[in-house]
């Protein structure tokens, strides 16, 4: 079977979801997401015309709560930060986003 | 008391007439998880035991008032507990202590539950062997050579080896049912919304359901009572009322209609021993006074191809959070399954393929779930095995993904369609135990209970525990 995905789409791929996949794994990762592609493929055959999707399966839509804060439902900042790697002055630290 | 035979209900008789205390029962169950858990592999985190000591001393010093009081549980890793732990068995949360208690275990703390460690899992719940741990995976306690499925692969383990009374489990795709059959216990996926899902790390939110694992149908129902309703944190659960499970299921099958889907039967990949099992047992249930019929699920051929678009695009979403900023390891951390379910979703959602894979799954699942509506208008129950096969060796599918996938042909329609299931043991070829599945219509868990329990009286599986 000729792989439906390339290695340079599995790079395209990966770097949409921001994921390192080192240059050894390419072949894998091509050649098992093509087999899952094939078995996925199957969905083709069946006719949908008129059906909805589902997303939500009981049924329930616009649930709603009272807009107030619900203090037991807060951390607070030494707990919010208390798993973090990287912290300064009481804000996490995050990677840059624009180059100096 | 012999810790692996004791249920959840035995052990509060004994605490109440004073054959046993607490601080015994805790005892006997990290006597267990000194003797088991390098070999087995089933708990990731065990909580120091001096402080479960005494927990257990103070309820033995009170009354056993409380629904669980002082009944040892372990949790899946899924579940965010307070100052203990929490990784999904993953190496990305190896370091996580969360700061707040999921709904569920703050329930079932309030329940008197005592809360013995957290169980190893396949990571994020990505799997059907446990196999998938970037941990050390657990093995099969009826055969370690064997997986005991995943991915609540620990939970189960913990069960059936006497390190607690009862487990947590979260079922996605079969991930409770799954290991309570490869592990001779009863595992229930509740209905989409029945129990909250607030505070356990999401999988697929369209399809997370969260369950339990024990040894006995009674057990089980007992959690559910504790677990499931209406949570203001989880927009998701119904406001329908709990039913007191537990006191809902002596009787017959006198009146009952169970509907064999012919689909199931007439798979190719089905283990002929298995299907003599489940044979085996639908006659019982005819014995027992049910009338059994066949019918028809019509588009179970694809439903796997269905789950695996929705799900992984709903598990890259959830996984996009994983940053490394605010807790955890940064996205190098992440295992290959993991990488894997990420990058199909990823596809599957990308701009050009949304309508060829997303859209087109959501719309099969609404015929999906229509072929189920269809057969709870004719019956109160669909039969059918967990498991199209017994548990398999270690390493026999984790090359290939889409072998793995298959394991779960029974069980992911009922999520794909939000109805309940249960697990209950069936018999056993050689040494290695056979589930049933028994599934009801939405909201219906009272009466797969009841069914599994008249089941279960007549044939008492569950008494026959582990060889080791």
């Amino acid at each position: 079977m000729s792989d439906l995905l390339s290695p340079t789409e599995i790079e395209h791929i990966a770097a949409l979801a921001h994921l390192i996949i080192t240059t050894d794994h390419y072949e894998l990762f091509a050649s098992q997401l093509s087999s899952i592609l094939v078995f996925i493929s199957k969905l083709q055959e069946v006719p949908i015309i008129d059906v909805a999707p589902t997303s939500q399966v009981t049924g329930l839509v616009n649930v709603y709560r009272e807009d107030v804060v619900d203090q037991a439902r807060v951390l607070s900042q030494t707990q919010a930060l208390s798993n973090a790697h990287q912290k300064h002055n009481g804000f996490f630290v995050v990677p840059a986003v624009f180059e100096s | 008391m012999d810790i692996k035979e004791l249920t959840i209900q035995s052990a509060l008789e004994g605490f109440q007439k004073k054959k046993f205390t607490v601080v015994d029962v805790v005892r006997a169950c990290l006597a267990n998880i000194q003797k088991y858990n390098d070999d087995y592999h089933a708990l990731l985190t065990v909580v120091d035991e001096k402080t479960l000591l005494c927990q257990a001393e103070k309820i033995d010093k009170t009354d056993y008032s409380l629904p669980l009081s002082g009944i040892p549980i372990v949790l899946k890793d899924l579940f965010t507990t307070t100052g203990l732990r929490t990784t999904a068995g993953s190496k990305v949360l190896e370091h996580y202590t969360p700061v707040y208690d999921a709904t569920v275990v703050a329930r079932l703390k309030a329940a008197g539950a005592i809360i013995i460690g957290k169980a190893n899992q396949d990571a994020w719940g990505h799997g059907s062997s446990g196999e998938n741990t970037d941990y050390i995976p657990a093995k099969n306690p009826y055969d370690p050579s064997r997986v005991p499925g995943g991915s609540s692969s620990g939970s189960a383990v913990a069960v059936a080896l006497g390190m607690c009374l009862a487990s947590t489990g979260t079922d996605t795709g079969s991930s409770v049912r799954g290991p309570a059959a490869f592990c001779n216990l009863v595992g229930l996926k509740p209905t989409y919304g029945r129990v909250s899902r607030y505070g356990i790390i999401a999988m697929a939110s369209s399809f997370d359901t969260i369950g339990h694992i024990t040894k006995t149908v009674y057990d089980n129902a007992l959690m559910c009572e504790i677990t499931a309703g209406k949570d203001a944190y989880d927009a998701t659960t119904g406001d329908q009322q709990v039913p007191t499970y537990s006191q809902g299921l002596d009787g017959t099958l006198r009146g009952k209609t169970i509907g064999l889907p012919k689909e199931y039967f007439e798979l190719k990949g089905m283990d002929p021993r298995v299907r003599d099992a489940t044979q085996a047992a639908i006659k019982k249930m005819e014995d027992l006074g049910a009338r059994v019929i066949e019918v028809s699920l019509p588009h179970t051929t694809v439903a796997m191809a269905c789950y695996y678009i929705l799900v992984p695009s709903e598990v890259s979403s959830n996984l996009a959070r994983f940053d490394g900023v605010r807790f955890g390891c940064g996205r190098e951390t992440f295992g290959l399954e993991a990488k894997r379910r990420v990058m199909i979703g990823t596809y599957a959602l990308s701009s050009g393929y949304y309508d060829a894979y997303y859209q087109t799954a959501a719309k099969i699942r609404t015929l999906i779930k229509k072929d189920f509506d269809d057969v709870f208008t004719k019956v109160d129950a669909i039969v059918a095995p967990s498991s199209p096969t017994l548990p398999f060796t270690i390493g026999e599918r984790s090359s290939d993904p889409v072998a793995m996938y298959l394991s779960d042909i029974f069980m992911c329609p009922v999520n794909i369609s939000g109805v309940p299931a249960v697990n209950v043991p069936c018999g056993f070829v050689g040494d290695l135990p056979v589930g049933l599945q028994i599934i009801g219509p939405q909201f219906g868990e009272q009466n797969i209970y009841q069914i599994a329990s008249v089941y279960e009286k007549a044939t008492e599986w569950y008494k026959r525990t582990t060889p080791v």
